[in-house]
């Protein structure tokens, strides 16, 4: 049977791990090739990194992040961040990356989803969505609005009908981060995974809120999810791969064990 | 020597990078004296099984493959490249090279896990083996256990003879296609860990000691 996935999440800021800090910029929190060689020996089944670099000038040294993770781990990867047009991606698939991911670009410009399917094909497309909870109204119909810019720029555009919109247009898997569960570590914001997830027939990853293994079963099991982003828990050794997994494993969740 | 096929389908790279990173040596070609002279040819695969017969054709590979494989040349398909070894797939009602009996078959749309949850197509992540030929090489050392990472739509249907694993999605499909000394495998063994690792460690022993036999 297909596994549940437990995919670790890496921000990288010129060529360093990174963690944003509120009202405190970033601070360095490591080497990304390190870390990623660390989780890929610790059971990760996916890694994505995010370049979260402020200048395109940058853009090469996290190209070669990217190629050199490529030398050190055997299991998918997917690069998002500042990717923008087909030459973007391009780039990132030829250093080594397996998908990749796009977010404010796709809703910018939609078309960039079945660009990007169509010459990479839709196992290479991830589309990441930044989602908060709002009052229901006749533009959106779920109370879930798409938010740009870290939940800064609202588009006025229902979370169900993108979700449904990206999967017509060729993505892949949809990467579903709830704005308002991100950073608390209370757990997925289960109602809108299981809504995008019963929604569309495409994988949905669960992004946002992770605080135990107990919030990864949930995104798995009620949340309907195929797969559950992990950064902090993991980052800061409050919890091992092998401990979400052992746990997700124990409570019944197909989950691969071997590696 | 290891020959990665180059014919413009795709993945040559990262099976490349994983056999640097276990110290095997191999070389990225479409030259046929280049391919001719390895002890043992893989070929990788992401992309259309029509376009990918198309470019095999035009540039005089796909005879090259099939001359390997009858003068007994140890070959490995990988994911698009083990679906070419059969006759015929589905894809674009296309030929294929007719090296192991069988069909690629499209993964139905309204399949369902075991669960009774859909399951979408292509078939992607990770996954077990199932009724596995334990007596294949290319499994020395390798738990039953084991998960591979599959991304694809269409999966081999060859003859049952020529089964050597298989998987579950929706239905048992064939993962592992062949016999000794000709592989297909319909997963990325590249990018499943070290089991995957452990698959190409396996394919190129063999192929060193085909090597020995020969001389």
């Amino acid at each position: 049977m297909l596994s549940k996935r437990v995919i670790v999440c890496l921000d990288v800021r010129n060529g360093r791990l990174t963690k944003g800090i509120k009202f405190s910029g970033n601070i360095d929190i490591g080497d990304p090739v390190e870390s990623a060689r660390r989780y890929y020996e610790e059971g990760a089944d996916e890694i994505v990194f995010y370049d979260i670099t402020a200048s395109a000038e940058k853009r090469g040294i996290f190209l070669d992040v990217v190629s050199r993770v490529a030398q050190a781990i055997f299991i998918p990867f997917s690069v998002g961040g500042g990717i923008a047009c087909l030459e973007d991606m391009h780039a990132v698939l030829d250093a080594g990356a397996e998908k990749i991911s796009i977010n404010s670009a796709a809703v910018k410009n939609p078309k960039l989803i079945s660009q990007g399917a169509r010459e990479f094909g839709s196992q290479a497309i991830v589309v990441g969505m930044d989602v908060l909870a709002v009052p229901k109204t006749a533009a959106i119909p779920s109370g879930y609005e798409i938010v740009i810019h870290g939940g800064r720029l609202h588009m006025g555009l229902d979370a169900l009908a993108w979700a449904r919109q990206c999967q017509e247009l060729g993505a892949g898997e949809l990467c579903v981060n709830s704005i308002d569960a991100d950073g608390t570590k209370d757990g997925y914001e289960l109602n809108l995974t299981r809504a995008i997830s019963d929604y569309v027939s495409i994988p949905v990853i669960a992004s946002g809120g992770a605080g135990c293994p107990a919030h990864l079963f949930d995104a798995l099991t009620t949340g309907h999810a195929q797969a559950a982003l992990i950064a902090s828990i993991v980052h800061y050794g409050q919890y091992s791969i092998s401990e979400c997994k052992t746990y997700l494993s124990d409570h019944g969740v197909c989950v691969r064990q071997t590696w | 020597m290891l020959g990665i096929v180059d014919y413009g389908a795709g993945n040559q790279t990262s099976v490349r990078r994983a056999l640097d990173a276990l110290g095997l040596s191999a070389t990225i070609s479409h030259d046929a004296e280049t391919l001719s002279s390895c002890e043992g040819l893989i070929v990788p695969g992401v992309g259309a099984a029509g376009q990918a017969m198309q470019q095999l054709r035009s540039t005089g590979l796909d005879a090259l493959l099939r001359d390997a494989v009858n003068q007994g040349k140890p070959l490995l398909g990988i994911c698009l490249g083990c679906q070419i070894l059969l006759e015929h797939s589905e894809e674009n009602d296309t030929d294929l090279l007719g090296l192991i009996k069988g069909q690629c078959r499209r993964f139905a749309s309204d399949l369902k896990e075991e669960d009774g949850r859909p399951a979408p197509v292509p078939h992607m992540g990770w996954n077990t083996l199932r009724n596995v030929h334990t007596t294949c090489s290319l499994l020395t050392n390798v738990a039953t256990e084991a998960f591979f990472y599959f991304v694809h739509s269409f999966y081999v249907d060859p003859d049952p003879s020529q089964i050597i694993a298989q998987s579950f999605y929706g239905h048992a499909f064939t993962a592992i296609v062949g016999h000794e000394g000709l592989w297909g495998v319909q997963f990325h063994p590249e990018k499943s860990g070290r089991p995957g690792l452990q698959i190409l460690k396996n394919f190129y022993r063999y192929c060193r000691k085909e090597d020995r036999h020969a001389q």
